[in-house]
């Protein structure tokens, strides 16, 4: 009556932009669909089931655009499940597709998430006014950067930390050829001299909007078994936290402690930062990083600058963090999850081309949302879990 | 309040060539793996999955397959006045196409009906540049001339919908408090802290807050950044320093503007002290409040507020 | 597969619901009487799922306010899909079947009166060859009713017939917003509204909210006398475009039918079925014989809330169950234009 053990058996992504004018809705998803298919040696027609995430339907102007789209990507004729829980969503799809095998139902399920964001503007569609509440918001710079603020004065950080995070992943992006931002020559000094946004937030500390996809087949362990390198999923965890609480912590939310905790007990990890190899993590204003290197008990609480500072969290360091540019570098907001998920999969498959880490083992991929109140999060290992 | 926005969509190359067609006074079909002819083109083959290269162009002539009558048009329909929704198998195809058909009465049509297209004058390469109507054998001569030279690739699609917004009966306090210039907040009942604004949920227990609390509009700002940058549908013009102001009092701070201080100026732990528009420019509204304003005591001290970060 | 059953259901439709999008202060007593059902508490709870879509509220994240009916710190482990509360009732199924929790909580909700549904609905279709010209709901359902008429699949009389019965049943549902059975002639002299289709016709614009509590094993028989043991869930999908599936039946349906192992022995089903061809549709679809008692809520025609309606069915099939009336029922769930998307959920008693 046990779990099925499962893995990721193909991975695919689009090439993402700001815009991708050469493809429709579809045409994205099928990109990112066709090559995760082509890497399991698959057929549309093989799959048991499709799981489709995607952030706010306003972005496109398309209400369940997995209705339209159900044809044009396979699952007319399939289960067709589409997923929604905001910045986060990409991670969440992937676990829901991870369970579909999980349970017993499937053996071969098809995940994809997707955001076209020229299609409209995600600072509108995330600042749409409601009447009785102040217009002061700013998108989501404007909600994220007191936050930043917060961690910088509760940690005593100093003020360039940011900077160093955006430099790496920008250097990081390079090496990866499905990143939007290839900036040649990003330092630290060219960070902190770009336009002050939402102080304490500069323009390359954020994340760009690109149109992207990306695209994952899980399967069943029997199926999996006859595979080179399979990503074994070793344990998911998600949790959900209000927007707005009296005395809700938003600098290290309790959500994303709380996740991490039952992750590391699911995966049997009792010091994350020894036992991981890499993490992916959702990084969409650079500050992030230390914030959730401790949020997520990479460090201890007001530490996790020190990792970042020390160039830990560099390929190469001690744990190295969004190795494929990260959110940072790309940014399809209803993709950019499970890219984080997909990342630590090629990572323990040892296919991450230039920014692999060497002998990378077992791998976190993060994913968050809303105003820092959904978290989640896998560990994929190389090697089959034992229990 | 309405929701608009004009979306702008890459048509890809079947759409693209599909709409192409039709900017040119043409229906063009696919040509599926089974032979079959489909309008629209499918992006993708329903069947093979494989992306749809093969493409027919038809005559604007066709058949009804079924009908329904719009007795009640709602905004954006076609026709501004009652008319037909119609399946239609154009000559050469053999899959429905969904279209307006433009007769008197729903007694002028009927399935198996004869209907041919009529084209708009200025076409922008959109299923909205015809509409059909009967075929009564009079078709047009000349043919109509092609409305451009480019391919369509980008389409631009205009979407409004309207909406009521109404705020649960606890937000509704608080909004009747703003008219007369009191900051109402209400107390959980369960965890004893006081929301404002007040909740029809708890957030920490799930019941409804309750026991009203009038609050100070003195507070301190816990934290806050500039925002230097503009965007679509911003309401008030940048810089500006947008804050967490907690009031007296309150255990949830509020997010306002802050003026009368050099924006640099601006500080955690600043004591700031609501400033009202004139009474005659009030409503149901947190806009009542101009914005907050430094008081000049000294700043709370962290530890005062740290909680609230 | 482990034994998994709904063990708890509570519902509140209404034509107008005067409050906020994201329902909160709806979603708070409905939750309470799922507590009270079970004799359980917020922790007991080991996964929440809730379904509801940003459109029909108007704004981006329109689900995220809606779980501080939970009272969410400390935190909970949660999902959401933009789908009926039916779909997030089969991810939670999912979850207890990996064995990661022994219970769960789903909910829906929708104020579909915030907006004019007929037209919020149809930003479902194509964005490049159909939204443009506005296509409403009804009059995509009006497209389906009359290829069964022309086909001879069935009469107007015989949907004048499912209306009276499903508005008859609905005088005995404190939450139907449309109720009072006739007769096939008086409905019949009714003036068409999308022909062939009249207002009876079509499901009324409902705001509601819904929720029901699932568990595995014996958790289920702690919470419920006698719980409604799900023998068979499953869900299937047809392609959206009208033009390239037979809209006279449901293909869909009838694989997730198939998948959940069939409705041999079903004694009552609640079906989704807004429209009232589609009820006949689904029926046959589902292999359902005549001595098989329908919607005997009074069904979508009766309160049709989005979002939680096909949970609804789920829930007033499991009544049935509970309350020993019937020993194996089955609640269907439906989405997007004319049958598109279809869940079947299959549900036993046992003594």
């Amino acid at each position: 009556m046990g779990k099925i053990p499962a893995a990721v058996i193909g991975i695919g992504q689009t090439h993402h932009r700001a815009k991708r004018e050469d493809v429709s809705m579809a045409g994205l998803c099928r990109e990112a669909m066709d090559r995760a298919l082509e890497d399991a040696g698959l057929t549309l027609d093989e799959v048991d089931a499709i799981v489709i995430g995607k952030a706010p339907d306003l972005f496109e102007g398309v209400m369940m655009p997995e209705l339209y789209l159900a044809e044009a990507l396979g699952a007319a004729g399939k289960p067709l499940l589409r997923v929604h829980t905001a910045g986060s969503v990409g991670g969440s799809t992937a676990i829901v597709a991870s369970s579909l095998v999980q349970a017993g139902v499937h053996k071969k399920v098809l995940t994809v998430a997707f955001e076209k964001q020229s299609e409209s503007n995600a600072m509108w569609a995330l600042s749409v006014p409601i009447p009785f509440v102040m217009p002061v918001h700013a998108g989501a710079g404007g909600y994220f950067a007191p936050h930043v603020r917060s961690y910088i004065r509760r940690a005593s950080a100093p003020s360039h930390i940011g900077a160093i995070v955006a430099a790496k992943d920008r250097n990081n992006a390079l090496k990866n050829p499905y990143a939007h931002l290839h900036n040649e020559g990003t330092t630290v000094e060219s960070v902190l001299a770009s336009q002050m946004l939402w102080d304490p937030i500069h323009y390359d500390e954020t994340c760009p909007s690109s149109d992207g996809a990306c695209a994952m087949v899980i399967a069943a362990e029997d199926v999996a078994k006859t595979y080179e390198a399979p990503a074994w999923i070793h344990g998911t965890a998600m949790r959900s936290e209000p927007t707005s609480a009296a005395e809700r912590d938003q600098v290290n939310p309790q959500a994303g402690r709380e996740a991490a905790a039952a992750l590391w007990k699911a995966t049997g990890i009792t010091d994350p930062a020894r036992e991981i190899d890499c993490a992916e993590i959702y990084v969409p204003f650079a500050w992030f990083e230390p914030m959730w290197l401790e949020n997520l008990g990479f460090a201890a609480e007001g530490e996790g600058w020190k990792l970042t500072e020390a160039g830990e969290t560099a390929i190469g360091g001690s744990l190295p963090v969004n190795m494929s540019g990260g959110v940072l570098s790309s940014n399809p907001i209803g993709a950019s999850g499970m890219l984080r998920f997909a990342e630590a999969a090629l990572q323990v498959r040892g296919r991450a081309g230039e920014h692999q880490v060497d002998g990378a083992r077992r791998a976190l991929g993060h994913a968050y949302g809303g105003g820092s109140q959904f978290f989640s999060m896998w560990v994929v290992g190389s090697e089959q879990p034992a229990n | 309040m309405t929701v608009a926005f004009d979306y702008t969509r890459s048509t890809g190359p079947v759409i693209g060539r599909f709409l192409t067609g039709l900017r040119d006074a043409t229906i063009v079909g696919g040509r599926l793996g089974d032979g079959r002819v489909a309008v629209p083109p499918p992006e993708f083959d329903p069947v093979t999955h494989q992306a749809v290269t093969e493409f027919v162009e038809l005559p604007d002539t066709g058949t009804i397959t079924s009908w329904t009558w719009v007795s009640e048009p709602v905004a954006g329909q076609p026709l501004g006045k009652p008319f037909a929704f119609a399946l239609i198998t154009i000559d050469g195809a053999d899959t429905p196409w969904l279209q307006a058909v433009d007769v008197a009465s729903p007694d002028d049509i009927e399935t198996g009906m004869k209907v041919r297209a009529r084209w708009a004058e200025e076409r922008t390469g959109s299923v909205t540049d015809l509409v059909f109507v009967a075929d009564d054998g009079n078709a047009p001569e000349t043919a109509t001339p092609a409305g451009g030279t480019e391919d369509v690739g980008l389409i631009v699609t205009p979407v409004s919908l309207d909406y009521r917004y109404a705020a649960s009966p606890e937000e509704s306090s608080f909004f009747r408090g703003l008219a007369e210039g009191r900051i109402l907040g209400q107390r959980c009942p369960k965890c004893r802290k006081v929301y404002v604004p007040p909740r029809g949920a708890c957030p920490t227990d799930g019941v409804p807050t309750s026991e009203e609390v009038e609050l100070s509009d003195v507070g301190t700002v816990t934290t806050f950044c500039v925002v230097n940058v503009p965007f679509l549908g911003q309401r008030i013009k940048p810089p500006y320093v947008s804050a967490y102001v907690l009031l007296d009092g309150a255990d949830i701070a509020l997010q306002h503007l802050i003026l009368d201080i050099p924006a640099e100026e601006v500080r955690m732990g600043m004591r700031v002290k609501a400033v009202w528009k004139p009474r005659d420019e009030w409503g149901t509204s947190i806009e009542n409040i101009s914005h907050f304003a430094p008081t000049g005591e000294p700043d709370a001290d962290f530890d005062s507020y740290k909680h609230h970060l | 597969m482990r034994d998994v059953a709904v063990v708890g259901f509570a519902q509140r439709q209404m034509k107008d619901f005067d409050g906020s999008p994201s329902m909160a202060e709806l979603l708070v007593p409905i939750l309470a009487e799922c507590y009270e059902q079970t004799g359980w508490a917020k922790k007991d709870i080991g996964f929440w799922c809730s379904g509801s879509s940003d459109y029909l509220a108007g704004r981006s994240f329109s689900f995220v306010s809606a779980i501080d009916a939970i009272g969410v710190l400390p935190p909970v482990n949660e999902s959401h899909v933009e789908m009926d509360a039916a779909w997030a009732l089969y991810e939670a199924w999912l979850k207890i079947q990996t064995g990661e929790v022994d219970t769960a909580l789903v909910f829906g909700f929708g104020k579909a009166s915030a907006g004019v549904l007929r037209r919020t609905l149809t930003l479902q279709l194509d964005p490049y060859t159909m939204t443009p010209l506005w296509p409403d709901t009804v009059s995509l359902a009006a497209l389906q009713a009359r290829l069964g008429l022309d086909a001879g699949l069935w009469d107007e009389a015989a949907l004048a017939e499912v209306v009276n019965r499903s508005l008859t049943d609905a005088e005995k549902n404190e939450y139907a917003v449309r109720a009072g059975g006739s007769s096939v002639g008086e409905l019949l002299a009714r003036p068409m509204f999308a022909d062939p289709l009249r207002k009876h016709d079509c499901a009324p614009v409902t705001d509601g909210a819904a929720a029901i509590v699932l568990a595995a094993g014996d958790r289920a028989r702690e919470a419920n006398q006698r719980p409604a043991w799900i023998t068979g869930i499953a869900h299937s999908s047809d392609g959206l475009h009208l033009g390239t599936r037979d809209l006279t039946t449901s293909g869909s349906a009838q694989r997730a039918a198939a998948a959940a192992g069939g409705t041999d022995g079903v004694q009552v089903a609640e079906l989704h079925a807004p429209f009232s061809h589609q009820e006949l549709v689904l029926r046959s679809a589902l292999g359902l014989g005549d001595d098989v008692a329908l919607n005997p809520s009074g069904g979508a025609l009766a309160a049709n809330p989005m979002f939680s309606a096909g949970a609804i069915r789920i829930g007033e099939a499991a009544k049935r169950i509970w309350d020993g009336s019937a020993d194996k029922v089955v609640g269907h769930a439906t989405s997007g234009p004319a049958l598109q998307q279809n869940l079947v959920c299959v549900m036993e008693g046992r003594n």
